[in-house]
């Protein structure tokens, strides 16, 4: 087939609302697109692992240690989901390792900010993964099938990361005063954050509508901040935290909250290398890179041992 | 997606899962390992974090033989135009029962 006919294939089967799958002819600014996007997603869960890690060995009960732990293995596991769905389409996952500590590809800007207390745990479950799970639900159906699948698999996880976050505020805020005072702080720092996490306004995000058209995104970076806030406000309420807008308010003409603009400058600043950990962060991928070579390297050569031994016998 | 090991990085896996007894073994993704135990090791940490499954089967992608993915493709249409196959080609009347 020529490409007239192959790109005739891929729009019908886009305009189906069919999955594309990895073998597929596909243009070849949807698969950059693809790459850049998944990888982006995969570095931002590995990432992520840093700001809760930082707690772990600080956790205030085994209980609350042992639901970390897991919690950021998740964040590990998503990360390798990531990047194998970014393989099908015919990139090394070396490489990506080697273009996000070489800081050529970027992670979520959400990253950049430190953590700075256990509330900041319960918060990051809370705003972090609710809007990561924003975000993630409608890339389910995303056109590109191994991409779909593995955001499948995040999300049934997710649940558990929002829900486990939740909780730990909602045993705090039932705490002592200063630890309602490290809840109401924590939300202060990372309400504009989370909002960030959408990426830049409609105006200003000029990849949103070919994505669109190529069912990657569902729905437009506005309306999905929109969707947050709405499904936010009453949470907080129900913790008894003020979220930090005074323009917070409910608009029944429209039927949403009406709320203030993020600070965009600082987001630019944030996703171009300048939010108060990305050197902090890269820095540690690297040396966890570095220092796992010695391993990498020995379960090859035991792997190679075992594979000449088996030829020779 | 092939991978033979030579090059620096580990050969690539195919991981299927078994849900449950009873059930066949399901594609669930993909990783990195550099022999077939560690693979197995690392696709029960990655893909039955909670009772996903309760056997693995992992696979060289490079061992794979795949057809082409086009579902359009002539190798399927054999099975289009044997309508004799199904069931519901044959009239059988209806006060006819249990067929």
């Amino acid at each position: 087939m020529d490409e007239t006919a192959l790109a005739a294939h891929f729009d019908a089967t886009i305009a189906g609302d069919q999955r594309i799958e990895p073998r597929d002819w596909m243009p070849e600014a949807y698969r950059r697109t693809l790459i850049r996007q998944i990888a982006q997603h995969a570095h931002s869960e590995i990432i992520g692992m840093q700001p809760e890690g930082n707690w772990i060995r600080r956790a205030p009960s085994l209980r609350r240690k042992a639901i970390l732990l897991a919690k950021v293995q998740d964040e590990a596991g998503h990360g390798l989901y990531l990047y194998a769905a970014a393989e099908t389409l015919g990139v090394d996952r070396e490489e990506l390792t080697e273009k996000l500590i070489s800081g050529r590809q970027k992670y979520s800007s959400i990253f950049n900010y430190p953590t700075l207390s256990y509330a900041d745990v319960g918060v990051i479950g809370w705003l972090v993964d609710g809007a990561a799970i924003c975000n993630q639900v409608p890339l389910c159906r995303c056109s590109y099938g191994p991409y779909a699948r593995a955001m499948v698999r995040i999300c049934k996880e997710e649940s558990f990361h929002q829900r486990q976050g939740y909780e730990l505020l909602l045993a705090m805020v039932n705490g002592t005063d200063a630890q309602r005072e490290m809840v109401q702080e924590s939300t202060n720092r990372f309400w504009w954050p989370s909002l960030m996490m959408f990426g830049p306004p409609d105006g200003d995000s000029p990849n949103t509508r070919q994505s669109m058209d190529w069912g990657i995104k569902r729905h437009t970076n506005d309306e999905l901040r929109q969707r947050f806030v709405d499904m936010t406000v009453p949470q907080a309420e129900a913790l008894g935290v003020t979220l930090p807008d005074p323009g917070l308010r409910w608009n029944a003409e429209r039927g949403h909250y009406d709320f203030s603009e993020p600070d965009w400058d600082e987001f630019k600043a944030v996703i171009s290398g300048s939010g108060p950990c990305n050197a902090q962060r890269l820095a540690q991928r690297r040396r966890a890179h570095e220092e796992g070579a010695w391993v990498r390297a020995a379960a090859q050569a035991y792997a190679e041992k075992q594979a000449s031994r088996t030829a020779a016998a | 997606m092939s991978d033979d090991g030579a090059r620096r990085g580990w050969p690539l896996y195919e991981v299927f899962v078994r849900g449950k007894r009873g059930l066949n073994h399901v594609h669930v993704g993909s990783l990195h390992a550099p022999d077939a135990e560690m693979a197995l090791h690392n696709a029960r940490d990655l893909y039955t974090r909670r009772n996903e499954g309760v056997s693995i089967w992992v696979v060289k992608a490079s061992d794979i033989t795949a057809s082409s993915p086009d579902e359009k493709d002539p190798f399927f249409a054999p099975s289009a135009d044997k309508v004799y196959r199904h069931p519901t080609f044959y009239a059988i009347p209806e006060d006819v029962p249990h067929l």
